[in-house]
């Protein structure tokens, strides 16, 4: 598990639906685990009712069916599966409607979803999903992308009711992006992270603002760090490979 | 979709699976691909898949390595390779012995004639490396490079074609920092002798892994083409090693510009920094009116 883990983390991003079937095909008695602990990009589907997408994960299947957040119903449909407590159901479409737009807001686009189920010791559990296609001939506003997409998975268990609530939050956005020109060719860059947040809050608040607040926060974090560090790293390794020009010239009247 | 049937792979196609991760490992992190292979497959699949994979990784990520007899570095190129595990090194006329699977040069000997190209092809491709050695130096604090002659190195005299091929890799690995880097690029040069001309045709690839709890990839790729006239071997040279050096720094300021658009532009399009009403959203205010309409209405954001 632990070799299985490692050839992940260095096989390219974009190639990660690839290398996981590979690791499955090899590793058939992992593959629970493999599929609990590998991120891979959100697959969406349709919902006939609402005439709404929405995104499937593990959190919305049963056999081979996955749960609409709008319809509630199972596609395909499906007996005897497994829905929440209508009082937590009523959370759930209150979180759909307002995530939708917090993803209007940020994403300008894109799709989202939010699940959420009871777990064991009397909390539940949220999983609020965007997926979003920013190239040019996606829901990209500015047509700078020649493929671009981000698929965020954000999971909070909810302790149970108290008067602070504990709410711990794992989240991973995977991302890929590629520019695309005659003067400077393609450029790629793609790449995943997960990162935990743990917080106490009052649940005078309400869940759903607790949860938001902190999945906002998450989010800009990620994406900034990204955009900071992980992008900055790889942008550090090419200017050590080869300096940026304006270096050079200096070195010219020495010599 | 989880929970397939699980019928045992065959051997082959386990080998070709470990193929795969070998060939897509990132500059410089094959042996730790390989060792986390070995962990899940039988030593038979994995040696298999190693010996065939391993040279296609070398070749393709043009590594550099020590000869022993302290000739220097020889580059493992796909326009050097003689046979099998035999990879030229022109600079010094030698022949490479190389072990792929331990990514080490075990032993050298002296070419032959037949190996080498001609008096004229030399002299040519002997400017040319001169030339672009000094660039290489310049340019890249850790540069490889080498000039195969790929086509007519038996060429005696002026009135016929040939083609040299220039090659220049920098790697950088630094895994304690969690990142590793490869800039390779390659410079098919045509020699026309019947219009006097010289074509060029340029490969620039340039690719970095950032893996500190994460996992992050560059990968560029850009051709270019440019031509020049066919002169003496010292000017053919200079003229050449101008070429690419021009186009080389403009590709590198172009990686600078992608970077530079990235936070702002590029990136922007994927998620904002803040939301289009450029305040945090308003979590707090979102209880009093549960429907979206109702949200919607009240940003002013209309469907």
């Amino acid at each position: 598990m632990e070799a299985a883990m490692g050839l992940m983390r260095r096989m390219p991003p974009r190639h990660s639906e690839t290398a996981l079937s590979a690791l499955l095909s090899l590793l058939p008695h992992n593959s629970s685990d493999l599929l609990s602990q590998v991120d891979l990009p959100l697959q969406v589907l349709s919902d006939d009712d609402s005439g709404k997408r929405f995104i499937l994960c593990e959190y919305n299947r049963d056999a081979d069916s996955y749960r609409s957040p709008w319809s509630n119903k199972y596609h395909p449909r499906l007996e005897d599966a497994p829905y929440p407590s209508s009082k937590l159901r009523q959370l759930e479409i209150e979180a759909n409607d307002i995530f939708t737009v917090y993803c209007d807001q940020y994403y300008e686009g894109g799709i989202s979803s939010v699940y959420m189920w009871e777990d064991d010791n009397e909390g539940f559990v949220a999983c609020f999903l965007v997926k979003k296609d920013g190239s040019k001939t996606g829901q990209g506003r500015r047509g700078y992308l020649e493929e671009g997409t981000w698929d965020a998975i954000h999971v909070i268990e909810v302790g149970p009711e108290e008067e602070t609530t504990r709410y711990c939050l794992t989240s991973t956005v995977m991302l890929s992006l590629t520019t695309d020109d005659v003067s400077s060719g393609t450029f790629s860059l793609s790449g995943s992270i997960r990162r935990q947040m743990n917080m106490n809050l009052p649940v005078a608040d309400g869940h759903l603002c607790n949860m938001g607040k902190m999945i906002e926060e998450m989010e800009g974090k990620l994406r900034n760090s990204l955009d900071q560090v992980y992008f900055g790293k790889t942008r550090e390794m090419v200017c050590t490979l080869r300096p940026p020009s304006e270096v050079l010239p200096m070195r010219l009247p020495d010599s | 979709m989880a929970e397939e049937e699980e019928t045992e792979l065959s051997d082959d196609q386990k080998k070709g699976i470990a193929k795969w991760f070998l060939v897509n490992a990132p500059a410089g992190e094959i042996q730790y691909v390989s060792k986390d292979l070995k962990l899940v497959l039988n030593d038979d699949v994995y040696n298999e898949a190693a010996s065939e994979a391993f040279p296609v990784y070398n070749k393709s990520h043009l590594i550099s390595l020590k000869m022993p007899g302290g000739f220097g570095d020889v580059l493992v190129t796909s326009y050097g390779e003689l046979q099998d595990n035999e990879y030229l090194d022109p600079k010094t006329a030698q022949v490479a012995i190389v072990d792929h699977v331990k990514q080490a040069c075990t032993k050298v000997r002296p070419a032959t004639d037949e190996e080498l190209p001609s008096a004229y092809v030399e002299e040519y491709r002997c400017a040319l490396e001169a030339e672009i050695l000094k660039y290489v130096a310049e340019a890249y604090p850790k540069g490889s490079c080498s000039v195969y002659c790929t086509n007519g190195k038996d060429v005696e005299e002026p009135g016929s074609d040939f083609d040299l091929v220039v090659v220049i890799a920098a790697a950088r690995l630094s895994p304690q920092n969690f990142c590793n880097g490869s800039w390779r690029t390659i410079w098919n040069i045509e020699f026309k002798d019947d219009i006097q001309k010289l074509e060029l045709n340029g490969k620039l690839l340039v690719g970095a892994h950032y893996f500190e709890e994460g996992n992050v990839q560059l990968d560029t790729k850009h051709e270019c083409r440019d031509s020049t006239i066919f002169q003496s071997p010292d000017d053919t040279a200079i003229s050449v090693a101008n070429l690419i050096r021009r186009h080389e720094t403009a590709y590198m300021a172009s990686l600078e510009e992608s970077y530079f658009k990235l936070s702002d532009n590029t990136f922007k399009e994927l998620r904002r920094k803040l939301p289009i009403t450029r305040t945090l959203f308003p979590w707090r205010n979102t209880r009093q009116f549960s429907l979206k309409r109702e949200i919607s209405e009240e940003l002013g954001i209309g469907k």
